[in-house]
């Protein structure tokens, strides 16, 4: 338990992470370090988009999957990484 | 009355073809008009009866039912949650998230996705991907695609009887309409049929014309009001000036009157500058360039003509074919005649033989195109027979650059407004020349045939990337130019006016040694002169033709016989190859060869 939160901190300590969140299969989110708003609405939509790409690379080929799914915005960049139960998410202001 | 005829047929008779016989009419019945009847009737006259020919049809109206609409709102609740955690209270959720963190596959996915996570984060902390490197480097404008124009549209003439188009002239705001002069400018072969109309297209229907212009005589020019898009200026071919206001009709408003006309087709007419925006002036080939002032167009404001000895006479006038004038220089102008002669005036001299300034000569044939280069006034551009050229005001014994002779005459051309070193050229063959003397020098940089037939008129829009060009059949074809020809090139400036310059000082340097030689000559030629005389014998004219048959005879006798000679040479080789034939065929053969000798004999009698 230690070395998740541990993991989590140093992910949430390196430079230009906004927020961090892990987000379960069915759209809840675990862990998070946004408030609740923003949280369930990056959550319900990025696992509508995470269920989306994946879908697509498999579709393409069948023996693909979805490993890493980036956004680039204007302001940030949102990181999302797929698991089968989960889904991790950080939101990162990438320095330019 | 009943009206019955009845027609009797057995039962066994049914089904019998039919047996047809001719008989003559018979009256059954006949109605004699009761005039009693009349009476009962009421005469109406005149009677007025409404009769429309069309599809009849019905009117309906139809009441769909009524959807019943409702607005209402949707509360959306966190979802996803299991039935037994109510997502409201905070405890609950608590404690179903802490369990969750307790699940072994919940640690097991967090080590893994963090390490691929923090491989990423750090991507981004270390690299900024988006990051543009040759800044401050301004975007070179490669132009590697080669010229092109492509046509984008086509205006025919609606008349039956095709007309040449002569003149265009494009609508001064937006570029949106354009003007068309339709004339026959060859000498009386006109059809009697022919209309005189002129159009005016709009670019967006190529189908029919936006408006018509009707004047009394074909018009060989037409111009609009650069300051005022509803006025056009007509010359027509009857040698009188029309003006049309297109928000008064089709009809001429103003047109002037045929004593203090030109006796001639008007050839050109320009709008001047002037702050009433009223005043404009035309040349016609009867050699005279004359003022006019719109609103009173029953006589010209001024007259010049164009005589180059200076004396003003009209027998020793030059017809003027086609006019210049550049709103940047207002008292100059320039008259381009029919015998190939670029006049220089100045509206402004004291005197009317001052009035011309000088003369430029070298075209061959009638100059159909005079214009300034908008960028260097000081060079012009003319086109006539089968060269264009290029001149100098500073160089007047011949132009600074020419083409090459083509192989058909040149009948329009233009300077692009955009770019100094461009200029478009039209030919008899239909073909459409787009010449650019900074890249290439021998040859146009584009050649496009636009039409089968010669094309007469060209005009270039002020964005230097549409132009129209007219055709013998009246068709006007709307062309497109490549980006690369209508948008002004780095340092193309400079370089057309160094190639301008240069172009200059040589034709300069050629002059003064002209000059130099012919100084020279005129005092050899002085000291040589009696000498020469006595020399030469006096040959009166029918001397010189006789001279002049019999070398011209002698020339084909020679060319005859030449050929003779090479004609038997190639048959007495024709003949030694064919000897191992048989001997029937060299009898054959035999009486062929006799056979050609005596055609030959026949052609040397």
């Amino acid at each position: 338990m230690t070395e998740v939160e541990e993991t989590l901190k140093r992910i949430q300590s390196h430079k230009g992470v906004i927020g961090t969140m892990v987000v379960n299969a069915e759209g809840i989110p675990i862990r998070t370090t946004l408030d609740n708003s923003t949280t369930v609405q990056y959550a319900g939509l990025l696992h509508q988009l995470t269920m989306k790409a994946r879908s697509t690379v498999r579709d393409i080929d069948p023996q693909n999957d979805l490993t890493f799914l980036r956004i680039r915005s204007k302001k940030h960049e949102i990181m999302v990484a797929p698991d089968k139960e989960y889904l991790l998410i950080v939101i990162q202001n990438p320095c330019e | 009355m009943e009206i019955v005829y009845v027609y009797v047929k057995k039962r066994s008779e049914f089904g019998k073809q039919c047996n047809f016989s001719d008989r003559q009419a018979e009256l059954n019945i006949d109605i004699a008009p009761n005039p009693e009847l009349a009476e009962q009737f009421v005469e109406r006259n005149p009677v007025d009866t409404g009769i429309q020919c069309s599809t009849s049809m019905s009117e309906h109206e139809a009441n769909t039912e009524r959807f019943e609409m409702e607005t209402r709102g949707v509360n959306h609740i966190e979802g996803g949650w299991p039935k037994d955690v109510n997502p409201l209270e905070l405890e609950q959720t608590i404690r179903f998230r802490k369990k969750v963190e307790k699940d072994e596959n919940y640690i097991n996915a967090i080590m893994q996705l963090g390490s691929v996570m923090e491989h990423c984060i750090k991507q981004n902390n270390a690299i900024d991907i988006y990051q543009e490197y040759f800044d401050d480097e301004v975007a070179v404008e490669v132009t590697e695609e080669a010229p092109s124009a492509k046509t984008i549209n086509v205006f025919r003439d609606p008349q039956e009887i095709k007309r040449p188009a002569t003149h265009l002239s494009w609508h001064p705001d937006g570029n949106r309409k354009l003007a068309v002069a339709y004339s026959c400018l060859d000498f009386q072969r006109a059809p009697e049929s022919m209309s005189n109309e002129s159009y005016i297209w709009d670019l967006e229907n190529p189908n029919r014309p936006e408006i018509t212009l009707k004047p009394s005589s074909p018009l060989v020019t037409l111009e609009y009001n650069p300051k005022d898009s509803h006025v056009l200026l007509g010359g027509c071919y009857n040698g009188q000036i029309a003006c049309w206001d297109t928000r008064k009709g089709s009809l001429v408003a103003e047109l002037s009157t045929i004593e203090f006309s030109h006796r001639d087709p008007v050839y050109g007419t320009i709008w001047l500058q002037s702050k009433t925006g009223t005043e404009c002036f035309s040349a016609s080939t009867d050699g005279q360039v004359m003022w006019w002032d719109i609103r009173k167009l029953s006589e010209p404001t001024e007259v010049v003509i164009m005589d180059i000895s200076r004396k003003e006479q009209l027998e020793h006038a030059l017809g003027a074919i086609s006019l210049e004038f550049e709103s940047t220089l207002p008292t100059k102008f320039m008259v381009g005649t029919e015998q190939g002669i670029v006049i220089s005036c100045n509206r402004k001299a004291k005197t009317s033989a001052e009035k011309i300034v000088c003369t430029f000569s070298g075209h061959h044939g009638p100059i159909y195109a005079l214009q300034r280069n908008p960028f260097y006034p000081k060079n012009f551009l003319t086109v006539g027979d089968w060269t264009a050229r290029i001149w100098s005001e500073d160089s007047r014994e011949s132009c600074i650059m020419w083409t090459k002779y083509h192989m058909a005459y040149l009948t329009d051309g233009a300077w692009s407004p955009v770019r100094p070193a461009v200029f478009f050229t039209t030919k008899m063959d239909g073909t459409l020349d787009i010449w650019d003397f900074v890249f290439k020098q021998c040859e146009p940089a584009l050649s496009l045939k636009v039409c089968d037939e010669a094309l007469f008129c060209l005009r270039v829009q002020d964005n230097g990337c549409f132009m129209a060009c007219g055709s013998q059949l009246g068709t006007t074809t709307l062309l497109e130019v490549s980006h690369g020809l209508s948008t002004l090139q780095r340092n193309e400036k400079n370089m057309a006016s160094s190639i301008f310059e240069r172009e200059t000082r040589r034709e300069k340097i050629l002059e003064a040694r002209h000059r130099e030689m012919r100084l020279k000559e005129k005092g050899k030629a002085e000291g040589k002169d009696e000498d020469f005389r006595e020399e030469e014998p006096t040959m009166n004219p029918e001397e010189l033709v006789a001279k002049v048959e019999e070398e011209f005879f002698d020339i084909i006798f020679a060319e005859l016989k030449k050929k003779e000679t090479e004609a038997m040479k190639h048959k007495q080789k024709h003949s030694t190859k064919q000897r191992p034939v048989t001997e029937d065929d060299e009898e054959e053969e035999t009486e062929r060869e006799e056979e050609d000798m005596g055609t030959e004999e026949e052609t040397t009698a």
